[in-house]
Protein backbone atom coordinates (compact mmCIF):
# COMPACT_ATOMS: atom_id res chain seq x y z
CA UNK A 1 0.00 0.00 0.00
CA UNK A 2 2.83 2.75 -0.88
CA UNK A 3 2.24 5.18 -3.24
CA UNK A 4 5.20 6.80 -4.45
CA UNK A 5 4.55 9.83 -6.67
CA UNK A 6 8.08 11.03 -8.67
CA UNK A 7 7.96 14.46 -10.52
CA UNK A 8 10.60 17.03 -11.85
CA UNK A 9 10.41 19.73 -10.01
CA UNK A 10 12.25 22.37 -12.28
CA UNK A 11 11.97 22.46 -16.28
CA UNK A 12 13.56 19.95 -18.49
CA UNK A 13 17.28 19.82 -17.91
CA UNK A 14 17.07 20.42 -14.09
CA UNK A 15 19.77 18.05 -12.40
CA UNK A 16 18.90 14.97 -10.65
CA UNK A 17 19.41 16.36 -7.19
CA UNK A 18 16.04 18.72 -7.90
CA UNK A 19 14.17 15.44 -7.62
CA UNK A 20 11.22 15.02 -5.21
CA UNK A 21 9.33 12.73 -4.33
CA UNK A 22 5.86 12.95 -2.90
CA UNK A 23 4.80 9.10 -0.61
CA UNK A 24 2.02 8.78 1.31
CA UNK A 25 2.98 8.69 4.69
CA UNK A 26 0.24 9.06 6.79
CA UNK A 27 -3.06 6.76 6.52
CA UNK A 28 -6.59 8.74 6.90
CA UNK A 29 -6.63 7.06 10.19
CA UNK A 30 -3.62 8.89 11.72
CA UNK A 31 -4.44 11.78 10.19
CA UNK A 32 -8.13 11.90 11.80
CA UNK A 33 -7.03 10.57 15.26
CA UNK A 34 -3.83 13.38 15.31
CA UNK A 35 -6.66 16.44 14.23
CA UNK A 36 -8.97 14.96 17.25
CA UNK A 37 -6.26 14.69 19.88
CA UNK A 38 -5.19 17.89 19.15
CA UNK A 39 -8.66 19.80 19.61
CA UNK A 40 -9.82 17.17 22.97
CA UNK A 41 -6.27 17.92 24.01
CA UNK A 42 -6.26 21.95 23.55
CA UNK A 43 -9.91 21.92 25.69
CA UNK A 44 -8.83 19.46 27.90
CA UNK A 45 -5.65 21.48 29.21
CA UNK A 46 -7.80 24.97 29.15
CA UNK A 47 -10.91 23.50 31.27
CA UNK A 48 -7.94 21.06 33.28
CA UNK A 49 -6.11 24.39 34.31
CA UNK A 50 -9.69 26.11 35.46
CA UNK A 51 -10.57 22.82 37.30
CA UNK A 52 -7.22 23.17 39.32
CA UNK A 53 -7.65 26.59 40.36
CA UNK A 54 -10.48 25.53 42.44
CA UNK A 55 -8.07 23.80 44.49
CA UNK A 56 -4.45 25.16 43.10
CA UNK A 57 -2.59 23.04 45.52
CA UNK A 58 -0.84 19.28 44.74
CA UNK A 59 -0.65 16.60 47.51
CA UNK A 60 1.12 13.74 48.20
CA UNK A 61 -1.19 10.83 49.90
CA UNK A 62 -4.25 9.45 50.19
CA UNK A 63 -6.37 12.53 51.17
CA UNK A 64 -4.79 16.22 51.27
CA UNK A 65 -3.16 17.42 54.68
CA UNK A 66 -4.87 20.53 56.31
CA UNK A 67 -3.37 19.25 59.94
CA UNK A 68 -0.37 17.70 58.49
CA UNK A 69 1.90 18.62 55.61
CA UNK A 70 2.01 17.04 52.13
CA UNK A 71 1.34 19.71 49.62
CA UNK A 72 4.24 19.59 47.14
CA UNK A 73 2.97 22.73 44.75
CA UNK A 74 0.90 25.33 45.69
CA UNK A 75 0.05 28.54 43.40
CA UNK A 76 -1.73 31.73 45.97
CA UNK A 77 -1.63 35.33 46.30
CA UNK A 78 0.05 37.05 49.39
CA UNK A 79 0.21 40.32 50.77
CA UNK A 80 3.68 41.76 51.00
CA UNK A 81 4.94 45.08 51.43
CA UNK A 82 4.96 45.64 47.49
CA UNK A 83 1.50 44.72 48.10
CA UNK A 84 -0.97 41.59 46.42
CA UNK A 85 1.83 39.27 44.99
CA UNK A 86 1.52 35.74 43.05
CA UNK A 87 3.60 32.91 44.41
CA UNK A 88 4.23 29.47 43.34
CA UNK A 89 6.14 26.90 45.65
CA UNK A 90 7.17 23.75 44.90
CA UNK A 91 8.73 21.09 47.15
CA UNK A 92 9.11 24.24 49.80
CA UNK A 93 10.81 26.56 47.60
CA UNK A 94 8.81 29.74 47.13
CA UNK A 95 9.14 31.89 43.41
CA UNK A 96 7.77 35.52 42.89
CA UNK A 97 4.97 34.44 39.95
CA UNK A 98 3.22 37.92 40.33
CA UNK A 99 1.45 38.57 36.58
CA UNK A 100 1.23 34.82 35.51
CA UNK A 101 0.78 32.43 38.57
CA UNK A 102 -1.03 33.47 41.32
CA UNK A 103 -2.15 36.73 41.29
CA UNK A 104 -2.83 38.03 37.75
CA UNK A 105 -4.95 40.39 35.31
CA UNK A 106 -5.21 43.70 33.31
CA UNK A 107 -3.21 46.02 35.67
CA UNK A 108 -5.13 47.47 38.28
CA UNK A 109 -7.88 44.57 37.64
CA UNK A 110 -5.70 41.74 38.89
CA UNK A 111 -7.36 38.94 40.72
CA UNK A 112 -6.34 36.10 42.61
CA UNK A 113 -6.51 33.04 40.23
CA UNK A 114 -3.55 30.37 40.12
CA UNK A 115 -3.34 30.20 36.15
CA UNK A 116 -4.26 33.56 34.34
CA UNK A 117 -7.21 33.64 32.53
CA UNK A 118 -6.25 33.21 28.84
CA UNK A 119 -4.87 29.61 30.02
CA UNK A 120 -8.54 28.82 31.14
CA UNK A 121 -11.93 27.91 29.60
CA UNK A 122 -13.97 29.96 30.72
CA UNK A 123 -11.59 32.51 31.02
CA UNK A 124 -13.36 33.66 34.25
CA UNK A 125 -14.01 31.34 37.32
CA UNK A 126 -16.32 28.54 36.58
CA UNK A 127 -15.51 24.74 37.85
CA UNK A 128 -18.90 23.55 36.75
CA UNK A 129 -18.72 24.55 33.17
CA UNK A 130 -14.83 23.45 32.84
CA UNK A 131 -16.03 19.88 34.00
CA UNK A 132 -18.91 19.85 31.21
CA UNK A 133 -15.80 20.78 28.78
CA UNK A 134 -12.92 18.52 30.28
CA UNK A 135 -15.37 15.27 30.71
CA UNK A 136 -16.88 15.52 27.13
CA UNK A 137 -13.77 15.87 25.84
CA UNK A 138 -12.13 12.88 28.01
CA UNK A 139 -14.47 10.84 25.94
CA UNK A 140 -13.30 12.09 22.60
CA UNK A 141 -10.27 11.68 23.51
CA UNK A 142 -10.45 8.04 24.91
CA UNK A 143 -12.60 6.82 22.27
CA UNK A 144 -10.04 8.47 19.61
CA UNK A 145 -7.15 6.57 21.90
CA UNK A 146 -8.94 2.89 21.32
CA UNK A 147 -10.21 3.72 17.75
CA UNK A 148 -6.32 4.43 16.48
CA UNK A 149 -5.15 1.58 18.53
CA UNK A 150 -7.36 -0.57 16.76
CA UNK A 151 -6.96 1.25 13.13
CA UNK A 152 -2.72 1.26 13.49
CA UNK A 153 -3.19 -2.66 14.12
CA UNK A 154 -4.66 -3.62 11.44
CA UNK A 155 -3.10 -1.66 8.78
CA UNK A 156 0.33 -1.95 10.05
CA UNK A 157 0.93 1.28 11.20
CA UNK A 158 2.32 0.11 14.71
CA UNK A 159 4.54 -2.66 13.30
CA UNK A 160 5.69 -0.62 10.19
CA UNK A 161 6.64 2.84 11.63
CA UNK A 162 6.27 3.07 15.78
CA UNK A 163 7.68 -0.44 16.96
CA UNK A 164 11.11 -0.09 18.46
CA UNK A 165 14.03 -1.84 16.36
CA UNK A 166 17.55 -2.85 17.12
CA UNK A 167 18.77 -0.50 14.72
CA UNK A 168 17.02 2.58 16.54
CA UNK A 169 19.28 2.19 19.55
CA UNK A 170 22.48 2.19 17.52
CA UNK A 171 21.01 5.20 15.74
CA UNK A 172 20.14 7.06 18.77
CA UNK A 173 23.55 9.04 19.43
CA UNK A 174 23.45 10.57 15.73
CA UNK A 175 19.99 11.32 15.53
CA UNK A 176 20.20 13.03 18.74
CA UNK A 177 23.18 15.00 17.34
CA UNK A 178 21.06 15.88 14.37
CA UNK A 179 18.26 17.06 16.11
CA UNK A 180 20.56 19.68 18.13
CA UNK A 181 22.18 20.22 14.85
CA UNK A 182 18.29 21.50 13.33
CA UNK A 183 19.69 18.79 10.63
CA UNK A 184 16.70 16.71 9.39
CA UNK A 185 16.00 13.87 6.95
CA UNK A 186 13.09 13.22 5.36
CA UNK A 187 11.71 9.74 5.05
CA UNK A 188 9.18 7.56 5.06
CA UNK A 189 10.53 6.03 8.43
CA UNK A 190 10.66 7.98 12.03
CA UNK A 191 13.31 8.42 13.07
CA UNK A 192 14.68 7.01 16.90
CA UNK A 193 13.81 10.58 19.11
CA UNK A 194 10.55 10.40 17.13
CA UNK A 195 9.71 6.78 17.74
CA UNK A 196 10.33 7.69 21.56
CA UNK A 197 8.25 11.28 21.76
CA UNK A 198 5.06 9.49 19.79
CA UNK A 199 5.32 6.15 21.44
CA UNK A 200 5.87 7.97 24.68
CA UNK A 201 2.88 9.89 24.19
CA UNK A 202 0.41 7.55 22.93
CA UNK A 203 1.27 4.46 24.81
CA UNK A 204 2.75 5.96 28.38
CA UNK A 205 0.99 9.57 28.87
CA UNK A 206 -2.19 9.42 27.36
CA UNK A 207 -3.01 6.54 29.68
CA UNK A 208 -2.03 7.09 32.61
CA UNK A 209 -3.51 10.30 32.20
CA UNK A 210 -6.48 8.52 31.65
CA UNK A 211 -5.88 6.06 34.17
CA UNK A 212 -5.11 9.10 36.93
CA UNK A 213 -8.66 10.80 35.88
CA UNK A 214 -10.72 7.75 36.41
CA UNK A 215 -8.85 7.01 39.90
CA UNK A 216 -9.87 10.58 40.66
CA UNK A 217 -13.61 9.46 40.27
CA UNK A 218 -15.29 8.11 43.40
CA UNK A 219 -17.74 5.79 41.66
CA UNK A 220 -15.28 4.38 39.57
CA UNK A 221 -13.22 3.93 42.76
CA UNK A 222 -15.88 1.30 43.86
CA UNK A 223 -15.37 -0.49 40.55
CA UNK A 224 -11.42 -0.64 40.51
CA UNK A 225 -10.46 0.11 44.31
CA UNK A 226 -7.32 -0.99 43.35
CA UNK A 227 -6.58 1.72 41.06
CA UNK A 228 -5.97 4.35 44.25
CA UNK A 229 -3.49 1.28 46.40
CA UNK A 230 -1.60 1.12 43.11
CA UNK A 231 -1.34 5.14 42.33
CA UNK A 232 -0.60 5.82 45.77
CA UNK A 233 -3.70 7.09 46.66
CA UNK A 234 -6.48 9.50 45.12
CA UNK A 235 -4.49 12.80 45.76
CA UNK A 236 -1.17 11.12 44.80
CA UNK A 237 -3.36 10.39 41.31
CA UNK A 238 -4.35 14.15 40.90
CA UNK A 239 -0.57 14.70 41.35
CA UNK A 240 0.05 12.62 38.78
CA UNK A 241 -2.20 14.13 36.41
CA UNK A 242 -1.02 17.40 36.39
CA UNK A 243 2.36 16.40 35.90
CA UNK A 244 1.69 14.14 32.62
CA UNK A 245 -0.46 17.40 31.87
CA UNK A 246 3.09 19.35 32.28
CA UNK A 247 4.53 16.47 29.81
CA UNK A 248 2.48 16.41 27.37
CA UNK A 249 2.74 20.27 27.23
CA UNK A 250 6.32 19.94 26.78
CA UNK A 251 5.68 17.65 24.18
CA UNK A 252 3.13 20.00 22.15
CA UNK A 253 5.87 22.62 22.53
CA UNK A 254 8.77 20.78 21.32
CA UNK A 255 6.47 19.15 18.45
CA UNK A 256 6.17 22.54 17.43
CA UNK A 257 9.54 23.27 17.43
CA UNK A 258 10.50 20.11 15.08
CA UNK A 259 7.95 20.74 12.55
CA UNK A 260 8.51 24.35 12.32
CA UNK A 261 12.27 23.64 11.92
CA UNK A 262 11.99 20.37 9.60
CA UNK A 263 9.98 22.41 7.14
CA UNK A 264 6.53 23.36 8.31
CA UNK A 265 4.56 22.94 4.50
CA UNK A 266 5.60 19.43 4.04
CA UNK A 267 5.21 18.32 7.50
CA UNK A 268 1.77 19.71 7.64
CA UNK A 269 0.76 18.55 4.24
CA UNK A 270 1.58 14.64 5.59
CA UNK A 271 -0.52 15.38 8.55
CA UNK A 272 -3.26 16.63 6.51
CA UNK A 273 -3.16 15.24 2.84
CA UNK A 274 -0.88 12.45 3.99
CA UNK A 275 1.66 13.33 1.11
CA UNK A 276 5.29 13.51 2.81
CA UNK A 277 7.82 14.76 0.33
CA UNK A 278 11.00 13.23 1.14
CA UNK A 279 14.70 13.53 0.92
CA UNK A 280 15.74 13.52 -2.84
CA UNK A 281 18.32 10.74 -3.04
CA UNK A 282 21.57 11.92 -2.15
CA UNK A 283 24.18 12.09 -5.39
CA UNK A 284 27.24 10.55 -3.55
CA UNK A 285 25.17 7.41 -2.51
CA UNK A 286 26.87 4.98 -4.07
CA UNK A 287 28.73 2.33 -1.73
CA UNK A 288 32.68 4.28 -1.33
CA UNK A 289 35.61 2.01 -0.92
CA UNK A 290 37.46 3.44 2.04
CA UNK A 291 40.91 2.26 2.84
CA UNK A 292 41.90 1.60 6.32
CA UNK B 1 18.83 19.57 0.25
CA UNK B 2 18.98 22.83 1.05
CA UNK B 3 15.13 22.97 0.33
CA UNK B 4 14.56 22.06 3.93
CA UNK B 5 16.68 23.52 5.78
CA UNK B 6 16.03 26.41 7.32
CA UNK B 7 18.42 28.94 9.28
CA UNK B 8 18.64 29.84 13.13
CA UNK B 9 16.94 32.89 12.61
CA UNK B 10 13.64 32.12 10.69
CA UNK B 11 13.63 29.06 12.89
CA UNK B 12 13.52 31.38 16.06
CA UNK B 13 11.42 33.68 14.33
CA UNK B 14 9.08 31.14 13.18
CA UNK B 15 9.25 29.80 16.68
CA UNK B 16 8.18 33.06 18.76
CA UNK B 17 5.36 33.42 16.17
CA UNK B 18 3.90 30.40 17.04
CA UNK B 19 4.23 30.85 20.72
CA UNK B 20 2.23 33.98 20.56
CA UNK B 21 -0.65 32.73 18.80
CA UNK B 22 -1.01 30.46 21.56
CA UNK B 23 -0.89 32.85 23.90
CA UNK B 24 -3.26 35.11 22.23
CA UNK B 25 -5.80 32.08 21.20
CA UNK B 26 -6.91 31.68 25.20
CA UNK B 27 -9.57 31.90 26.05
CA UNK B 28 -12.67 34.08 26.00
CA UNK B 29 -13.52 33.27 22.99
CA UNK B 30 -16.42 30.63 24.34
CA UNK B 31 -17.75 32.25 27.56
CA UNK B 32 -20.71 33.41 25.52
CA UNK B 33 -21.50 30.11 24.64
CA UNK B 34 -20.96 28.24 27.68
CA UNK B 35 -24.09 29.26 29.98
CA UNK B 36 -26.22 27.08 31.30
CA UNK B 37 -29.56 26.59 28.58
CA UNK B 38 -27.15 27.57 25.68
CA UNK B 39 -27.29 25.44 22.83
CA UNK B 40 -23.34 24.07 22.89
CA UNK B 41 -23.31 23.56 26.51
CA UNK B 42 -26.35 21.55 26.39
CA UNK B 43 -24.52 19.39 23.82
CA UNK B 44 -21.58 18.88 25.45
CA UNK B 45 -23.77 17.70 28.82
CA UNK B 46 -24.75 14.90 26.86
CA UNK B 47 -21.44 13.42 27.63
CA UNK B 48 -22.69 13.60 31.69
CA UNK B 49 -25.42 11.24 30.86
CA UNK B 50 -22.75 9.04 29.01
CA UNK B 51 -20.79 9.06 32.28
CA UNK B 52 -23.58 8.83 34.30
CA UNK B 53 -25.05 5.39 32.28
CA UNK B 54 -21.20 3.81 32.00
CA UNK B 55 -20.46 4.21 35.72
CA UNK B 56 -23.78 2.83 36.40
CA UNK B 57 -23.41 0.21 34.21
CA UNK B 58 -19.77 -0.83 35.71
CA UNK B 59 -20.60 0.02 39.20
CA UNK B 60 -24.28 -1.52 39.33
CA UNK B 61 -26.04 -1.06 42.59
CA UNK B 62 -24.05 -2.41 45.57
CA UNK B 63 -20.16 -2.31 45.13
CA UNK B 64 -18.33 -0.47 47.69
CA UNK B 65 -16.62 2.76 47.66
CA UNK B 66 -13.20 2.13 49.88
CA UNK B 67 -12.86 2.23 53.07
CA UNK B 68 -10.38 3.63 55.20
CA UNK B 69 -8.79 2.11 59.04
CA UNK B 70 -8.60 4.24 61.98
CA UNK B 71 -4.86 5.26 61.30
CA UNK B 72 -6.08 6.93 58.37
CA UNK B 73 -7.67 9.63 60.40
CA UNK B 74 -4.88 12.11 60.34
CA UNK B 75 -7.44 15.29 61.05
CA UNK B 76 -10.53 16.67 61.77
CA UNK B 77 -12.78 16.45 58.62
CA UNK B 78 -12.66 19.15 56.78
CA UNK B 79 -16.03 21.75 56.98
CA UNK B 80 -16.61 23.37 53.20
CA UNK B 81 -19.75 25.60 52.14
CA UNK B 82 -22.19 26.45 54.82
CA UNK B 83 -21.11 26.02 57.98
CA UNK B 84 -22.65 28.32 60.35
CA UNK B 85 -26.16 28.82 59.34
CA UNK B 86 -27.45 31.83 59.88
CA UNK B 87 -31.22 31.00 60.00
CA UNK B 88 -33.53 31.51 62.43
CA UNK B 89 -35.27 28.21 62.87
CA UNK B 90 -31.54 26.57 62.48
CA UNK B 91 -29.75 28.69 65.49
CA UNK B 92 -33.60 28.01 67.72
CA UNK B 93 -33.16 24.57 67.43
CA UNK B 94 -29.58 24.63 67.70
CA UNK B 95 -30.13 26.67 70.97
CA UNK B 96 -32.18 23.23 72.43
CA UNK B 97 -29.95 21.04 71.02
CA UNK B 98 -32.15 19.53 68.33
CA UNK B 99 -34.57 18.43 70.60
CA UNK B 100 -37.23 19.63 68.61
CA UNK B 101 -35.59 18.89 65.42
CA UNK B 102 -37.60 16.03 63.31
CA UNK B 103 -36.69 14.60 60.24
CA UNK B 104 -39.97 14.74 57.81
CA UNK B 105 -40.08 12.04 55.03
CA UNK B 106 -42.73 12.96 52.71
CA UNK B 107 -43.53 12.84 49.14
CA UNK B 108 -44.56 9.54 47.27
CA UNK B 109 -44.45 7.28 50.14
CA UNK B 110 -47.18 5.18 51.87
CA UNK B 111 -46.34 6.58 55.21
CA UNK B 112 -44.71 9.62 55.98
CA UNK B 113 -42.73 9.97 59.04
CA UNK B 114 -41.80 12.29 61.52
CA UNK B 115 -38.35 11.26 63.09
CA UNK B 116 -36.74 12.86 66.16
CA UNK B 117 -32.84 12.34 66.43
CA UNK B 118 -33.47 9.66 69.31
CA UNK B 119 -35.44 7.73 66.95
CA UNK B 120 -33.31 7.63 64.30
CA UNK B 121 -30.09 6.68 66.53
CA UNK B 122 -32.02 3.70 68.06
CA UNK B 123 -32.21 2.73 64.28
CA UNK B 124 -29.93 0.11 63.37
CA UNK B 125 -26.27 2.30 62.66
CA UNK B 126 -23.79 2.35 60.35
CA UNK B 127 -20.41 3.52 60.82
CA UNK B 128 -17.67 3.79 58.12
CA UNK B 129 -14.39 5.42 57.52
CA UNK B 130 -14.21 7.11 54.15
CA UNK B 131 -13.02 9.53 51.91
CA UNK B 132 -14.49 12.45 51.25
CA UNK B 133 -13.98 14.05 47.86
CA UNK B 134 -14.68 17.84 47.00
CA UNK B 135 -15.68 18.80 43.67
CA UNK B 136 -12.63 21.27 43.91
CA UNK B 137 -10.24 18.28 43.74
CA UNK B 138 -9.10 18.09 47.86
CA UNK B 139 -9.62 14.41 49.79
CA UNK B 140 -10.39 13.85 53.39
CA UNK B 141 -10.74 11.08 55.54
CA UNK B 142 -13.47 10.53 58.20
CA UNK B 143 -15.33 8.16 60.42
CA UNK B 144 -18.99 8.94 59.96
CA UNK B 145 -21.91 7.05 61.92
CA UNK B 146 -25.80 7.02 61.02
CA UNK B 147 -28.78 5.61 59.86
CA UNK B 148 -28.96 3.37 56.51
CA UNK B 149 -30.77 5.77 54.27
CA UNK B 150 -32.45 2.39 53.08
CA UNK B 151 -33.79 1.46 56.53
CA UNK B 152 -36.02 5.01 56.40
CA UNK B 153 -37.12 4.79 52.95
CA UNK B 154 -38.51 0.62 53.72
CA UNK B 155 -40.07 2.65 56.94
CA UNK B 156 -41.95 4.91 54.85
CA UNK B 157 -42.78 2.70 52.41
CA UNK B 158 -41.98 4.25 49.00
CA UNK B 159 -44.39 4.47 46.36
CA UNK B 160 -43.28 2.81 42.85
CA UNK B 161 -43.51 5.70 40.54
CA UNK B 162 -40.79 7.81 42.99
CA UNK B 163 -37.78 8.12 41.25
CA UNK B 164 -35.54 10.24 43.22
CA UNK B 165 -35.10 11.39 47.03
CA UNK B 166 -34.88 15.09 47.64
CA UNK B 167 -33.25 16.34 50.71
CA UNK B 168 -34.25 19.55 51.95
CA UNK B 169 -31.70 21.56 54.11
CA UNK B 170 -32.20 24.48 56.91
CA UNK B 171 -29.33 26.76 56.18
CA UNK B 172 -29.35 29.51 53.53
CA UNK B 173 -26.62 29.10 50.51
CA UNK B 174 -27.76 31.67 48.43
CA UNK B 175 -29.91 35.00 48.35
CA UNK B 176 -31.79 35.61 44.97
CA UNK B 177 -34.72 38.40 44.29
CA UNK B 178 -37.42 35.73 44.92
CA UNK B 179 -36.14 35.62 48.88
CA UNK B 180 -33.12 33.10 50.35
CA UNK B 181 -31.96 29.94 48.94
CA UNK B 182 -31.60 26.97 50.94
CA UNK B 183 -29.35 23.93 50.08
CA UNK B 184 -31.22 21.22 48.33
CA UNK B 185 -30.34 18.44 46.23
CA UNK B 186 -31.48 14.96 44.53
CA UNK B 187 -30.29 11.65 44.29
CA UNK B 188 -31.44 8.36 42.46
CA UNK B 189 -33.30 5.43 44.27
CA UNK B 190 -29.94 3.53 43.30
CA UNK B 191 -27.75 5.39 45.31
CA UNK B 192 -30.27 6.45 47.86
CA UNK B 193 -30.56 2.43 48.65
CA UNK B 194 -26.76 1.64 48.48
CA UNK B 195 -25.19 0.20 51.54
CA UNK B 196 -23.33 3.16 52.33
CA UNK B 197 -25.53 5.61 51.78
CA UNK B 198 -26.29 6.61 55.50
CA UNK B 199 -28.08 9.73 57.07
CA UNK B 200 -24.92 10.45 59.33
CA UNK B 201 -25.33 12.06 62.98
CA UNK B 202 -21.66 10.78 64.12
CA UNK B 203 -18.29 12.34 63.19
CA UNK B 204 -15.35 10.44 64.00
CA UNK B 205 -16.60 9.13 67.59
CA UNK B 206 -18.12 12.44 68.40
CA UNK B 207 -21.73 13.80 67.53
CA UNK B 208 -22.03 15.95 64.25
CA UNK B 209 -20.22 19.01 64.79
CA UNK B 210 -21.95 22.00 63.09
CA UNK B 211 -19.59 22.94 60.86
CA UNK B 212 -20.13 19.47 59.14
CA UNK B 213 -24.20 19.49 58.84
CA UNK B 214 -25.42 18.82 62.16
CA UNK B 215 -27.64 17.11 63.48
CA UNK B 216 -27.90 15.04 60.44
CA UNK B 217 -26.13 15.15 56.67
CA UNK B 218 -26.08 12.46 54.03
CA UNK B 219 -23.08 10.09 52.75
CA UNK B 220 -23.74 9.05 49.59
CA UNK B 221 -19.64 7.94 49.06
CA UNK B 222 -19.61 7.03 45.93
CA UNK B 223 -20.30 10.86 44.98
CA UNK B 224 -18.47 13.94 45.14
CA UNK B 225 -18.98 15.87 48.41
CA UNK B 226 -21.91 18.15 46.50
CA UNK B 227 -23.97 15.80 46.49
CA UNK B 228 -24.17 15.35 50.40
CA UNK B 229 -26.34 18.24 51.87
CA UNK B 230 -26.01 18.86 55.69
CA UNK B 231 -28.43 20.20 58.10
CA UNK B 232 -31.11 18.08 56.99
CA UNK B 233 -34.73 18.34 57.99
CA UNK B 234 -36.60 16.89 54.94
CA UNK B 235 -36.93 13.81 52.74
CA UNK B 236 -39.01 14.04 49.50
CA UNK B 237 -39.50 11.25 47.40
CA UNK B 238 -40.54 12.75 43.71
CA UNK B 239 -41.05 11.76 40.54
CA UNK B 240 -38.82 14.20 38.86
CA UNK B 241 -37.40 17.79 40.32
CA UNK B 242 -38.06 20.12 37.32
CA UNK B 243 -40.25 22.60 39.06
CA UNK B 244 -37.52 22.83 41.62
CA UNK B 245 -35.49 25.51 41.87
CA UNK B 246 -33.59 25.83 38.62
CA UNK B 247 -34.68 22.39 37.55
CA UNK B 248 -31.28 20.81 37.56
CA UNK B 249 -32.08 18.74 40.66
CA UNK B 250 -29.85 20.82 43.20
CA UNK B 251 -28.05 24.14 44.46
CA UNK B 252 -25.19 23.59 42.63
CA UNK B 253 -26.94 21.87 40.29
CA UNK B 254 -28.60 24.54 38.93
CA UNK B 255 -25.36 26.56 39.16
CA UNK B 256 -23.61 24.74 36.63
CA UNK B 257 -22.43 21.27 38.56
CA UNK B 258 -23.48 18.45 36.92
CA UNK B 259 -26.25 16.42 38.48
CA UNK B 260 -24.55 12.91 38.81
CA UNK B 261 -21.47 13.68 40.57
CA UNK B 262 -19.96 10.35 40.67
CA UNK B 263 -16.61 12.03 38.54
Amino acid sequence: MESVARSQSAGPGASASNDTTLIYRQSRWTRLTHWLWAISLFFMLLSGLQIFNARPQLYIGKQSGFDYNNTILAIGAENTNAGLRGYTEIFGHRFDTTGVLGWSGPAGQETSRAFPSWATIPSYYDLGTARVIHFFFAWILTTTLIVWLVASTVNGHLRRDLAPRLDDLKRLPQDIIDHAKLKFHHTREYNTLQKMAYGGVLFVLLPLMIITGLAMSPSMNSVLPFLNDLLGGRQTARTIHFTVMVLLVAFFVVHILMILAAGPINELRSIITGWYRTDPPAQDDKPVERSA
Amino acid sequence: MAKFEISRRKFLTGASLGASGIMLSGCDAFDSQLSIGSGLRSFLENANGLTYRAQRLLAGRDTLAPEFTEADIRQPQRPNGVTAPDDDIYKGLLANNFADWRLEVTGLVEKPLSLSREQLQNMPSRTQITRHDCVEGWSCIAKWTGTPLSLVLDQAVVKPQARYVMFHCLDTIDRSLSGDIKYYGTIDLIDARHPQTILAYGLNGKPLPVENGAPLRVRVERQLGYKMPKYLYKIELVDGFATVGGGRGGYWEDNGYDWYGGI
